[in-house]
C-alpha cells in the first residue's frame, strides 16, 4: 500500500482552494507550487517503483480490487506521471504573471500572464491525468477521462473568440462521442465478466472468454479512445482546437492531454486484450497511425500558418505510437520489447518537444504580432532563443541524433526491420522526412534576411529560457541506451499479487 | 418476449438513433441532443445488465445502477458545458454580425 498514489490524485485539487480564496496572485503562486509538489509526488512514486522493482498499489477504502477500487502505478505508469507533471509545472511557469505584467497589460496580445481560470484548469488537469494513469476500474478510467475533457475544453477558449468558441464545442462533442463509445464497451464488458478491474478482466479474457462480444466491446472502447486522442481519421477537431488556444494551453493540450487517452489505449491492447486478439487488432491501427503519419504530414506542409502547422503535426506524430502495435503485440520477444520501448519514449519526447515548440511559437507570434509564415522572415533576430526552442523540439520529430524523437525511431525501426513489416519501416523514414520538411520550412523562413524592416520588439527572454529547457529535456531523452528498458517492464503483467497485502 | 429482451431492444434502437443524429444532424443542437439519447441507450442497457445480474449471478446486481448514477451526472455536466459553449457562441457570432452591420452604415 503506497499513499502516495492517493496524494497524487489529491493533492493538485488542494492547489485550488488558494486559488478561489485568496485572489488571482497570491494563488497563481500557490497553484505553481502545488505543480512542483505534483512533480515531486511522481518522481516519488516512480523512484520507489525503480527501487522496489515491482508496481506500488493502493486499495481505496481497505477494499481491494475485485470489491473496491485500485490505484496501481507500475513502471510504464510511473514514466508516463513524471512527464505529464514536468510538462505542467513547465508550462505553468510559462503562463505566470510576470514582473510588470500586470501594469504592461500584454494579456491582450495573447500569450503573457494567462488569467487564474487558466491555473484552476491546469490543476484540474493534473488531477484527471494523474487519475487516468493510476486507475485500474474501466469505470474510474471513464471518469478520469470525462475530467480531463472537462479542464481541456475550456483551455480551448479561454480568450472567448468565436473561431476559438467553435472549435471547443467541436472538440466537445468529439469527446462526448468518444466517451460515449468508451461507455458502451465498458458496459459490455461488465455484462459479460461482472468485474471492471484490468488486472481480473486480463485474467478472465486470457482464458479465451468472452469471444466476439469481448472483442466487439474492446473495438467499441478503442474507437472511442481514438476520438479523443484525435487518431486519424477521427482528427479532424484537433487542428483548429489546438491552434487556436493561447500558446501555454496549446503546449498542455498537445504534449499531455491527448497523451491519456492513447496512453489507456495501449493499456488495452496490451495489458488487458488476450494476445491472440492484440494480433488481429494491431495492424488495423499501424494502417490508422501510417495514414496519420502521411496525410497530416503532408497538409503540415502546405499551412500558412505557424500554430496550424504545429497542430497537424501532432496529428501526424500520434500515428508513430499506433505502429507500435502489431511491433508489440508480436510473439518475438526481445524486438516486441525494444517496439514497445520505442513508443514510450516516443510518448514522452513528442510530449516534451511540442511543448517547446507551441510555447516558442507563441512567443515569435507575441514577438512579431501574427503567426503567418510568409511574414515572419527574419524573426531570427528579434526571437533567437524561441526559434532555437523550435528548431530543438522540432529536432525530435524529425529524428534526429541526439533526440528522443531519434531514439524512439531507430527502436521502432530496428523492431519493423527485425520482425519484417517493411512497410511500417518506410512509413517510418517517410514521416521523419515529412517532418524534416515542415520544421524545415519555419527554420529557415526565421533565418533569412527580412524583407521589409522588423519591429523593434524583444522575445520575452525568461519565457523563452523556458522553452528552450523543454526543447533540452526532449534531446536528453536522446542519450537512452538503444534497448529495451527495463524500469518501463516493471509491474508488468498485471496483477494485484504482492502489490496489495 | 421478456423485459430485459424489450429493453435491450430499446437501449438499441437508442444507440442506433443517437449514433445516427451525431452524425448526421446539421447544427450543434441537434448533435447535443443525440448524444443524450445515445448515452439514454447506454444507461438503459446497462441497466438490462443489472437485471441480467451480470457475471456476478446475483439476481440483481446494484453495482451497475451505482455506475448509472454516476454516469448520468456526467453526462448531464457535459450537456451543460456544451449548451452554455453554444449559448456564448451565439452571443458572439450576434455580436460580429452587429458590428458589421454597424462597419456598413458608417
Amino acid at each position: 500500500m503506497s499513499a502516495l498514489l492517493v496524494l497524487a490524485i489529491t493533492a493538485p485539487l488542494l492547489g485550488l482552494v488558494p486559488l478561489l480564496l485568496l485572489g488571482p496572485r497570491t494563488g497563481e503562486r500557490a497553484a505553481l507550487g502545488m505543480l512542483a509538489v505534483n512533480v515531486a509526488i511522481t518522481a516519488g512514486i516512480a523512484e520507489r517503483v525503480a527501487q522496489g522493482g515491482r508496481a506500488l498499489g493502493y486499495a481505496v477504502g481497505g477494499f481491494a480490487p475485485p470489491l473496491g477500487v485500485g490505484l496501481r502505478a507500475d513502471g510504464f505508469a510511473a514514466a508516463m506521471m513524471l512527464m505529464a507533471a514536468l510538462v505542467l509545472l513547465f508550462t505553468g511557469l510559462f503562463a505566470m504573471t510576470g514582473p510588470g505584467d500586470m501594469t504592461r497589460k500584454v494579456n491582450a496580445r495573447g500569450s503573457a500572464g494567462m488569467p487564474s481560470t487558466f491555473f484552476i484548469l491546469l490543476l484540474s488537469l493534473a488531477c484527471a491525468l494523474n487519475l487516468a494513469f493510476l486507475a485500474q476500474d474501466l469505470f474510474t478510467l471513464y471518469v478520469a477521462l470525462e475530467l480531463l475533457t472537462f479542464a481541456a475544453v475550456p483551455l480551448v477558449c479561454l480568450e472567448g473568440k468565436a473561431g476559438q468558441l467553435s472549435a471547443a464545442l467541436t472538440y466537445l462533442l468529439f469527446a462526448l462521442f468518444g466517451s460515449v463509445l468508451y461507455l458502451l464497451g465498458v458496459v459490455l464488458i461488465y455484462g459479460l465478466f461482472g468485474t471492471l478491474d484490468i488486472a481480473h478482466l486480463a485474467g478472465l479474457m486470457a482464458h479465451g472468454a468472452g469471444g466476439w462480444t469481448a472483442a466487439a466491446a474492446l473495438a467499441l472502447m478503442s474507437a472511442g479512445l481514438m476520438a479523443k486522442a484525435a487518431l486519424f481519421p477521427l482528427h479532424l477537431w484537433l487542428p483548429p482546437a489546438h491552434s487556436g488556444a493561447p500558446p501555454a494551453a496549446s503546449a498542455v493540450l498537445s504534449a499531455v492531454v491527448i497523451k491519456a487517452p492513447l496512453f489507456l489505449l495501449v493499456r488495452l491492447w496490451s495489458d488487458l486484450a488476450p494476445l491472440p486478439l492484440a494480433q488481429v487488432a494491431g495492424p488495423v491501427f499501424a494502417v490508422c497511425g501510417a495514414a496519420a503519419i502521411v496525410f497530416c504530414g503532408v497538409v503540415a506542409l502546405a499551412q500558412e500558418r505557424l500554430k496550424l502547422l504545429i497542430a497537424y503535426s501532432t496529428a501526424a506524430q500520434i500515428g508513430y505510437l499506433c505502429l507500435m502495435f502489431p511491433l508489440a503485440a508480436s510473439s518475438d520477444g526481445p524486438w516486441s520489447a525494444l517496439a514497445w520501448t520505442g513508443g514510450t519514449l516516443h510518448l514522452v519526447s513528442h510530449a516534451l518537444s511540442k511543448a517547446a515548440m507551441f510555447l516558442a511559437a507563441g512567443l515569435i507570434a507575441e514577438t512579431m504580432g501574427h503567426d503567418r509564415l510568409s511574414g515572419l522572415g527574419g524573426v531570427g533576430r528579434l526571437a533567437p532563443v524561441s526559434v532555437a526552442a523550435f528548431g530543438l523540439g522540432g529536432l525530435s520529430l524529425m529524428g534526429l541524433p541526439p533526440s528522443g524523437g531519434f531514439v524512439a525511431k531507430v527502436m521502432l525501426l530496428t523492431s519493423a526491420l527485425q520482425q519484417g513489416s517493411w512497410w511500417i519501416a518506410t512509413v517510418v523514414l517517410v514521416g521523419g522526412l515529412l517532418a524534416g520538411g515542415y520544421v524545415l520550412r519555419v527554420v529557415v523562413i526565421a533565418l533569412q534576411h527580412p524583407d521589409s524592416d522588423l519591429p523593434d520588439v524583444r522575445e520575452c527572454r525568461w519565457r523563452a529560457l523556458i522553452a528552450l529547457a523543454l526543447a533540452f529535456g526532449a534531446m536528453l531523452v536522446g542519450f537512452m541506451p538503444l534497448s529495451p528498458l527495463p524500469f518501463l517492464e516493471i509491474g508488468r503483467p498485471l496483477t494485484w499479487e504482492s502489490v496489495l497485502p | 418476449m421478456t423485459g430485459v429482451h424489450l429493453f435491450g431492444l430499446a437501449g438499441a434502437a437508442l444507440v442506433g438513433c443517437g449514433v445516427y443524429g451525431l452524425l448526421m444532424a446539421p447544427g450543434a443542437l441537434g448533435r447535443i441532443l443525440a448524444f443524450n439519447i445515445l448515452g439514454g441507450g447506454v444507461f438503459l442497457i446497462f441497466g438490462v445488465v443489472a437485471r441480467r445480474g451480470a457475471g456476478a449471478g446475483f439476481g440483481a446486481d446494484p453495482v451497475p445502477q451505482a455506475l448509472v448514477i454516476t454516469g448520468i451526472v456526467v453526462a448531464f455536466c457535459a450537456t451543460a458545458l456544451a449548451a452554455a459553449l453554444l449559448v456564448r457562441l451565439s452571443a458572439v457570432d450576434a455580436e460580429v454580425a452587429r458590428d458589421g452591420e454597424k462597419e456598413k452604415e458608417t
